[in-house]
């Protein structure tokens, strides 16, 4: 199945780009995404225990299974205000 | 005008108050501006992006917004967040509460504020003499129970 990653902020810069294409196997979760990205940017391993995570937007469980078509957004920690 | 936004118009504090206070059974507004600061961890900060997960963010305002409405039942939220480039003296966000007492407007008011700042998908890229850094704060977390509670007593304190 195919997902669209958002990522935001120094996330982002890291990947150069705020929305990816990505292939996941069936039965994936949004961990198995994550591990995608950090295998493909290492740089993003650091974030490892700061990030949240969404699908569709609404956050999201790293566990929590993924489908065909889904949006998965990884959140570094937020600055809003 | 909308009571939940994210906008990159400038951020309209009056109209804010105007829309919170309509109906005659409110006796106090409060308002709260967040203003881009000139200087930050002893650094010349020249200006500002922020960067919000739009449809995400809106969720996590409404959320705090009935959070707000639970604690102080009868007070009416409006609050706007700013996105894209801000120069020093604008303001990134106006939260305006409308309640029939102080106590409440006032507390309600720094509640969202609180809030904002633990779980609403948004960004500050600052900008600054020599350099540029993403500011990173909490990791969000919208069940974190401990957290909202913090606000609460921040909100009350």
């Amino acid at each position: 199945m195919r997902v669209t990653v958002r990522l935001f902020a120094r996330l982002r810069d890291i990947a150069g780009a705020g929305d990816l294409s990505r292939d996941a196997p069936a039965g994936a979760t949004v961990q198995d995404v994550w591990r995608g990205l950090v295998a493909e940017f290492p740089e993003m391993a650091r974030y490892e225990s700061s990030i949240s995570s969404a699908v569709n937007a609404d956050y999201a469980r790293m566990t929590a299974a993924i489908a065909d078509g889904d949006e998965v957004a990884f959140l570094p920690p937020v600055s809003g205000g | 005008m909308k009571p939940i936004a994210v906008t990159a118009e400038t951020l309209q504090a009056d109209a804010l108050i105007g829309l919170v206070s309509d109906g005659g059974g409110h006796g106090a507004v409060t308002a709260f501006v967040g203003i881009v600061r000139d200087n930050n961890l002893n650094r010349r900060v020249t200006h500002l992006e922020y960067e919000a997960y739009e449809p995400m963010a809106l969720k996590a305002l409404g959320q705090i917004c009935g959070e707000a409405d639970r604690e102080w039942p009868g007070t009416r939220l409006a609050v706007h967040h700013r996105v894209g480039r801000l120069a020093i003296g604008e303001a990134s966000i106006v939260i305006a509460a409308a309640s029939p007492h102080r106590a409440a407007a006032f507390a309600a008011c720094r509640y969202v504020i609180e809030r904002v700042k633990q779980i609403v998908p948004i960004w500050k890229h600052e900008f600054f003499e020599g350099g540029e850094v993403w500011i990173e704060g909490a990791t969000a977390n919208p069940d974190d129970e401990a957290a909202r509670l913090e606000a609460v007593r921040r909100a009350c304190a």
